[in-house]
């Protein structure tokens, strides 16, 4: 089924520093592309400003490289003007959290059909070193020298806020996780949310580094799959129950835990509650939760639209400006 | 009883802004226009979305000028002021020519009516010294007496009130009800209790005054003199320019999108393209003016004629994304219905202060073309060719109309789309597959427009400067410079008529120059001084930029010139900008409120006798 390769997808040199989380990123959409199998001239890609958002550059498809905080504004009217084409969108934690936040929530509120990528390094790379809206309180940074005294946003939180359908996280260095949840977000009929957790080696090096490597994800992360139980640690010896409000790691065999007792993931539940409560786990006493957080159905603004059309098309009895007009009251002069 | 024949009258309805006085305002006139007379109005209504209820901040009036020949302005002065309560009556008094007659509801104006209007004594017409022509009817009484057997609660219906004027100024001009009585219907299908009280109402308001005769010397009749045969309608400038993006969107075979966000008075543009789904528009209400705007170009990339509107503070929020329709050299147009300012301004108030704004307010050289609509109607055919120029030169244009325009309304005789000129963008030549490049040019300067879900057109557009060859991003010196000019260069390339001299164009004394919704103005005081013996003509601009070819010519041409414009001299500067020692005289006001044609006279004629 598929005719295309992952080199179909690529143009130009990217110039990302070495070891960037982009670096990473793009081999992985390279190669989700061409599983996913959509023609490259069926395909925009979106940034807004920030070096994530270079990646357009770096697309043998259509898109646009455009202006700070909008691309998820720019995508709506991209896709909404024209459904045919497969629309996504790529921002970074400051363009697509910060200038960028309303957009981000409207788009996720009105569920476009936009694949919407967050790469979130918690850094402003591009103007070389300020603290972003993901960037832990207390963060020194060339514009926090004492700490930031603000608390950061949890994109997921954000996107469940905004009544989002769709959330799923992977770390940069994890192709396969990556291009995982690139396929089922390109799957999923709506505004769908994938968090790219990313190092920036110049400004904000080791920002994720439990989950960074494989053994560190081994230990720290868990990947979670619709109807599977939430098991996770190096032997899966470890899971999660719920607890209360909350959830609580439980270790199997231990005061008499079994496998049965495990919490099973449901993405498609419409309730997110535990859903949010799987994505603003984190470490230590937590693992970070990769894959597929969320992923429900519900009807999108695009197809509303072009429903609309039909159904007043079919009611109307005017089709063209000429009738349009005959439809005022109207006088002859003669 | 004598009916006197009139060239032109101008009715004026104000009352409390719950009182319906724009219905009633607007049903005169479309039984005005129907019969055939040629229609100016003017809705001045106050920003409060309800002010307190009897007082002089919450009066809201409707200004209609109706005549037998063309009018051109909505008229200074009325000659029949209706006034539905004391606020409005001590508010509106001053819009009343000495002749007028006024029109007033005695049941509110009683005492506590008159407090709230801060009326000294009990008398109000003799404190304000009036020496009109006054019918004082007990309205609201008359209107509870007539649909007492309704079954309606008092409150529902006192909102008829409206109607028993409309019905009493339909009386005094000899207007057939049937038009009203079918408006009516049409209003309140879902309704028909309601439409058929306020049909009852509007005779009744019709037979009080035919009974009474209503304490006035005479009834008017306004023949028609309109000689151009052929349907006409009555079409505010919203709606022109609503109905003038449709015309283009058909006429290029596109998409129409709009993304918009809701802001006074730009709103009805949004409100009309909505309803025209079965026309296959495409309206997205957006989180915010930013997003309205880049939503549009993002629409624009994907192949819609797009389009973003506003008016305000609006037009400052889209300016950024505006300036990425420049560089990535796409079409959109922008339509800003300007209001006062600056900030918040005066949100229901015309001026045109945005001129220089939309001509030079974004960072860099970024060169757009400017329209400006000189009429309710001139905003279908300004926002067809704004739609013609953007998506014939692959560039954002912005269309400038005025609350003025925007609300006024006018007769409009229907046109026929095949009348007007084709719409062609320059889509990529198939042939040009394989080797095309973004910012390849036609001989007009203007890049190729290769619309996504082609096979061998891919292509990455941005804010970032591209090189002019490749399409990649480049900081060189001298492309920079390259693509800078060439920018320029497609602006100053686009063809535009000629700007018309009217008037004593030969040998006029003065010339008098404005742009956009003043004409009718304008036109009126040259009409006026003309009368009067003097030499006087008038340049009237629509294509602000790039200007007409002829303009300097023009300007240079008479002994005095005088630029009057609802700003403090932007459009004047402009022109001083671009013609070479021209130094014009200034006529400049910024009260949120029309010229008015007498002090134009006036100022202009000191001009001349300088």
């Amino acid at each position: 089924m598929c005719e295309f390769t992952a080199k179909d997808y690529k143009k130009g040199q990217p110039r990302w520093c070495p070891g960037c989380g982009d670096h990473f990123f793009l081999a992985s959409l390279h190669k989700a592309m061409a599983e996913i199998g959509v023609a490259p001239w069926d395909i925009a890609v979106i940034s807004g400003i920030g070096c994530s958002s270079r990646l357009p550059h770096y697309m043998n498809t259509y898109g646009m490289n455009t202006i700070h905080g909008r691309s998820a504004a720019i995508a709506t009217g991209c896709k909404v003007a024209n459904p045919n084409l497969t629309v996504w969108q790529v921002s970074g934690d400051g363009d697509g959290l910060a200038i960028g936040g309303n957009h981000f929530i409207h788009a996720n509120r009105r569920n476009i059909n936009l694949n919407m990528i967050l790469l979130n390094n918690r850094i402003y790379g591009l103007t070389k070193g300020q603290y972003s809206p993901t960037s832990p309180r207390g963060f020194v940074s060339k514009s926090s020298p004492y700490g930031t005294v603000e608390d950061p946003f949890c994109p997921a939180e954000l996107c469940f806020g905004a009544r989002g359908h769709f959330f799923a996280r992977a770390v940069a260095t994890d192709a396969a996780g990556t291009v995982e949840i690139l396929k089922e977000a390109y799957k999923h009929k709506g505004a769908s949310v994938c968090e790219i957790l990313q190092n920036c080696v110049i400004f904000n090096h080791g920002t994720h580094e439990s989950v960074y490597t494989k053994e560190g994800r081994a230990k720290n992360a868990i990947y979670l799959e619709h109807g599977k139980p939430m098991l996770f640690g190096e032997n899966k010896e470890f899971g999660l129950v719920q607890e209360g409000f909350g959830l609580k790691v439980v270790k199997l065999g231990e005061n008499g835990i079994t496998e049965k007792d495990i919490l099973i993931h449901d993405a498609h539940c419409e309730d997110n509650t535990l859903q949010l409560k799987l994505a603003l786990m984190q470490g230590p006493d937590f693992p970070i939760a990769l894959g597929v957080i969320r992923d429900v159905d519900a009807p999108t603004y695009d197809d509303g639209v072009y429903a609309q059309i039909e159904e007043v098309s079919e009611k109307k009895k005017y089709h063209n400006f000429e009738e349009l007009l005959m439809t005022n009251d109207t006088w002859e002069v003669k | 009883m004598i009916v006197k024949e009139l060239d032109q009258v101008v009715v004026r309805f104000s009352g409390d802004s719950g009182d319906g006085m724009q219905l009633a305002g607007n049903l005169f006139s479309t039984i005005s226009a129907t019969v055939g007379n040629d229609i100016s109005t003017f809705p001045d209504y106050p920003a409060d979305i309800r002010a307190p209820q009897g007082s002089l901040t919450g009066v809201s009036g409707f200004q209609v000028h109706i005549g037998a020949g063309k009018v051109f302005t909505p008229g200074d002065q009325c000659d029949v002021l209706v006034a539905m309560n004391a606020a409005a009556l001590k508010t509106q008094y001053k819009f009343a020519k000495s002749t007028a007659c006024i029109i007033i509801d005695t049941d509110c104006f009683q005492k506590s009516d008159l407090e709230k209007a801060a009326f000294k004594t009990d008398n109000p017409i003799e404190e304000m010294g009036i020496k009109n022509d006054v019918i004082a009817a007990p309205i609201s009484q008359m209107v509870k007496d007539c649909l007492a057997d309704s079954g309606m609660d008092n409150k529902s219906m006192l909102k008829c009130r409206n109607m028993f004027a409309l019905g009493l100024v339909c009386w005094l001009f000899n207007r057939d009800l049937t038009i009203a009585e079918n408006f009516l219907r049409e209003k309140f299908a879902k309704k028909p209790a309601i439409a058929e009280a306020n049909i009852k109402v509007i005779h009744a308001g019709y037979d009080y005054g035919h009974n009474t005769h209503s304490s006035v010397a005479h009834t008017y009749r306004i023949e028609s003199k309109t000689t151009v045969p052929g349907k006409y309608m009555d079409i505010t400038g919203n709606k022109a320019t609503a109905y003038g993006f449709i015309a283009a969107a058909e006429k290029a075979g596109l998409k129409l999108y709009l993304g918009s966000y809701p802001i006074t008075p730009a709103t009805d543009v949004l409100h009309e393209l909505s309803k025209h789904k079965s026309l296959g528009v495409v309206t997205v209400q957006c989180e915010d003016e930013i997003a309205g705007c880049a939503s549009a170009v993002g629409a624009s990339y994907a192949g819609a004629l797009a389009v973003t509107s506003t008016s305000g503070p609006g037009i400052c929020l889209k300016s950024e994304a505006m300036n990425l329709a420049v560089i990535m050299e796409l079409p959109l147009v922008v339509l800003d219905v300007q209001r006062g300012g600056p900030a918040t301004g005066l949100p229901t108030k015309s001026e045109q202060t945005d001129l220089l704004q939309v001509l030079f307010g974004r960072n860099g050289e970024s060169p757009m073309p400017v329209l400006a609509a000189t009429s309710p109607t001139d905003c279908f055919e300004a926002a067809f060719e704004a739609s013609k120029i953007a998506l014939e030169h692959m560039t954002p244009v912005v269309l400038l109309t005025d609350a003025f325009v925007a609300n006024g309304s006018a007769a409009w005789k229907l046109p026929k789309l095949a009348d007007y000129p084709t719409i062609n963008p320059p889509y990529v030549p198939a042939e040009l597959k394989g080797s095309w490049t973004p910012y390849q040019r036609n001989e007009d300067g203007v890049r190729y427009w290769a619309i996504p879900g082609q096979e061998g057109f891919t292509h990455i557009l941005g804010g970032l400067e591209k090189d002019n060859a490749t399409g990649a991003i480049s900081t060189n010196p001298e492309n920079h410079h390259l693509m800078t000019q060439l920018r320029q260069q497609k602006i100053d390339k686009i063809q535009v008529p000629d700007v018309v001299v009217e008037g004593d164009k030969d040998d006029a004394e003065l010339l008098i120059v404005g742009f956009g919704g003043t004409y009718g103005h304008l036109h009126a005081a040259m009409d006026e001084m003309r009368a009067e013996g003097k030499k006087v003509a008038l340049a009237h601009f629509k294509f602000i930029n790039p200007l007409p070819a002829n303009t300097a010519e023009v300007m240079k041409k008479y002994p005095k010139v005088v630029v009057a414009e609802q700003n403090m001299g932007q459009f004047a500067g402009y022109l001083r900008m671009k013609v070479d020692g021209f130094v014009p005289y200034q006529y400049n006001e910024v009260k949120g409120q029309p010229f008015v044609v007498n002090e134009l006279v006036t100022a202009f004629t000191e001009i001349l006798n300088k």
